[in-house]
């Protein structure tokens, strides 16, 4: 099976500040605006290069939203940066009326999603904000699984006229995608090829996906393994033809199941093809404090609960 | 200077608008629109300079932000009848298919309007917004924005006011339509703000006071001051005291008509209250 080498761990919250970095050098139209979480979400840098587009506002997430939509007239392209809870959960309804109902091209940016932010606990960790903003018609879902993706997720965003939703993560995790690859949106990368189980990731359970994949080729089960970092507009194509051969679905998100990624699988499996399939998620709960290795260990979000997940719906078929 | 009768009658006219609108679909917000009725006229008329077309962008123009979109009737018909899109639209008010929706959107493209508001309390911000890139793009043009008073409730109001004056965004004026009525009552008996005046003080924003918010000249002359105040390093506030229901005695003074339509023979009064002066739609 192909195999993918870690160039060394990296966070994605940092791909996010280099995309920025670069985007403000080649589109004089990208804006920045930050609510006290500069160095968190890796903006330093465009601030440095670009005062004049660089907007600090504050503990004030509601009206930096407001302020975004705003600034879309007259030719800006914003992009805002705050934590996944306070880029979603928090803002909401400004999301809802300013930006998406009113097809405003804002670039929502949120770092520290999902259980890996650690030791703050569940007041920061949120396992819903996917579900939150896929359901806003109209707006893109993205979720990146590494360094090099997520820088080239950021530019690739501001060329994408509408509102985005661009979630990543605090730790360093592996970089293994290319340095210099072409981020399509709504377009899943195929990472391995396998006929037993489609193993369909998001986010940091990409290279998770890709170590499950590996026990279970140890164990003689080949595994397909999909990188969808776009959960909304879903490749559905990529998925059904996946599972045709295979015939079952594993998928795994940092994220609730109710709301997130393996939910969107269903209902295309279910209206298309119906398919067992086994979700990697969390289980309708909140987190808590703890590194992210004893976290995603807690919660069933690794490698480990992809491989114990796989032999359940492989007994499915 | 302004032919003050030509805006009086055209004020009467939006007023016949209103009136039939919400009249036709049995819901809709009157007693609002009713009372802004001057200012609209005097804003689209008079006081703002703008492009005959409509364009999202709006460089090179100065732009107008509604935040209280429930006042959507004396919206559109100002709209309409300043060029936007055909007085006859006006018909289709929140009916199915139509761009007037009941509270403004972008969503259909009904040229006029630059953001959907309703869900209250969000127009600062997005004004706010418009105003910084008028800056990055070195368009000295103005944005307005008009508010309810009990929408100050809403926290975001404040994240905006201060927003603004920590950052000097002085290329806006943001009138208070401080009529004391929400759709529960008073606002003085619904959730008292105390003054509104020493609050935009206090975060740093110049005040402008429109003593009679339902007189054209005192309109166009307390928004000649603000305009000579933008450009200082402050945000420009206008205090628009204004009568809910203005023009129609007996929906005056009260918030019974917040989100109320007339029935056939109260239309009838409003009408016979206000002659039609340019030709109803």
């Amino acid at each position: 099976m192909k195999t993918y080498t870690n160039t060394g761990n990296k966070d994605t919250r940092s791909g996010f500040g280099a995309g920025l970095t670069e985007l403000g050098k080649t589109n004089e139209n990208v804006v920045a605006l930050c609510a006290d979480l500069i160095g968190s979400l890796k903006m330093d840098e465009f601030k440095a290069n670009h005062p004049e587009r660089f907007f600090q506002v504050g503990i004030a997430e509601a009206n930096m939203i407001g302020l975004a939509a705003g600034m879309t007239i007259g030719g800006k392209i914003p992009f805002t940066g705050t934590f996944a809870n306070f880029s979603t959960g928090r803002v909401y309804d400004q999301i809802r009326q300013s930006v998406a109902y009113s097809d405003k091209n804002v670039k929502i940016c949120a770092s520290h999603a999902g259980l890996t932010l650690g030791e703050d606990g569940a007041t920061h960790q949120i396992l819903e904000d996917i579900g939150l903003m896929k359901m806003l018609p109209g707006m893109t879902v993205i979720n990146t699984c590494d360094y090099n993706q997520t820088k080239a997720a950021t530019i690739a965003i501001a060329k994408h006229h509408g509102p985005v939703y661009l979630r990543f993560g605090r730790p360093k995790v592996a970089n293994f995608t290319p340095e210099d690859q072409n981020f399509e949106i709504g377009k899943a990368v195929q990472l391995t090829e396998g006929n037993d189980v489609t193993i369909v990731a998001t986010g940091h359970l990409v290279w998770e996906a890709l170590e499950a994949a590996k026990t279970l080729n140890d164990q003689g089960i080949s595994a397909e393994v999909i990188n969808i970092h776009t959960i909304k507009p879903l490749d559905d194509k990529a998925i059904l033809d996946s599972v045709s051969k295979t015939g079952c679905v594993v998928t795994a998100e940092e994220h609730n199941y109710l709301g997130g990624l393996g939910e969107s699988v269903a209902r295309v499996l279910a209206q298309h093809q119906p398919t067992p399939q086994e979700f990697v998620a969390t289980n309708d709960t909140f987190g808590e404090s703890g590194t992210p290795a004893q976290l995603m260990e807690k919660y069933g979000l690794n490698a480990n609960a992809i491989v114990k997940a796989t032999e359940t719906v492989l007994k499915r078929k | 200077m302004p032919n003050t009768q030509q805006l009086q009658d055209l004020t009467t006219q939006v007023r016949r608008d209103i009136l039939r609108m919400v009249h036709k679909v049995n819901s809709g917000h009157p007693g609002g629109s009713l009372g802004c009725a001057e200012f609209f006229v005097s804003l689209y008329q008079e006081i703002m300079e703008r492009n005959d077309s409509f364009d999202m962008d709006g460089i090179g123009e100065d732009l107008f932000f509604l935040s209280n979109g429930h006042i959507s009737p004396v919206f559109y018909s100002v709209l309409a009848r300043s060029g936007y899109f055909p007085v006859d639209e006006l018909n289709t008010f929140r009916l199915i298919d139509s761009r007037l929706q009941g509270h403004p959107t972008t969503h259909e493209g009904l040229p006029g309007v630059r953001v959907a508001s309703g869900s209250l309390g969000q127009g600062f911000s997005v004004a706010l917004g418009a105003a910084e890139t008028k800056k990055l793009n070195n368009d000295n043009h103005l944005v307005y924005s008009l508010h309810g008073d009990g929408e100050l409730q809403e926290g975001q109001n404040w994240e905006g006011i201060m927003y603004a004056a920590a950052n000097n965004v002085d290329n806006i004026i943001s009138t208070i339509d401080l009529n004391g009525q929400q759709i529960d009552g008073a606002t003085d008996d619904v959730l008292p703000m105390g003054s509104v005046r020493a609050k935009f003080e206090a975060f740093g924003w110049t005040v402008v006071d429109i003593e009679n918010g339902n007189d054209i000249d005192a309109i166009l002359k307390g928004m000649a001051e603000a305009k000579s105040l933008t450009g200082k390093g402050k945000p420009v506030c206008v205090l628009l005291k204004t009568v809910m229901g203005n023009g129609v005695d007996f929906m005056m003074h009260t918030h019974a008509w917040h989100g109320k339509a007339p029935n056939d023979e109260q239309l009838a009064i409003g009408l016979s209250q206000n002659t039609e002066t340019l030709g109803d739609y």
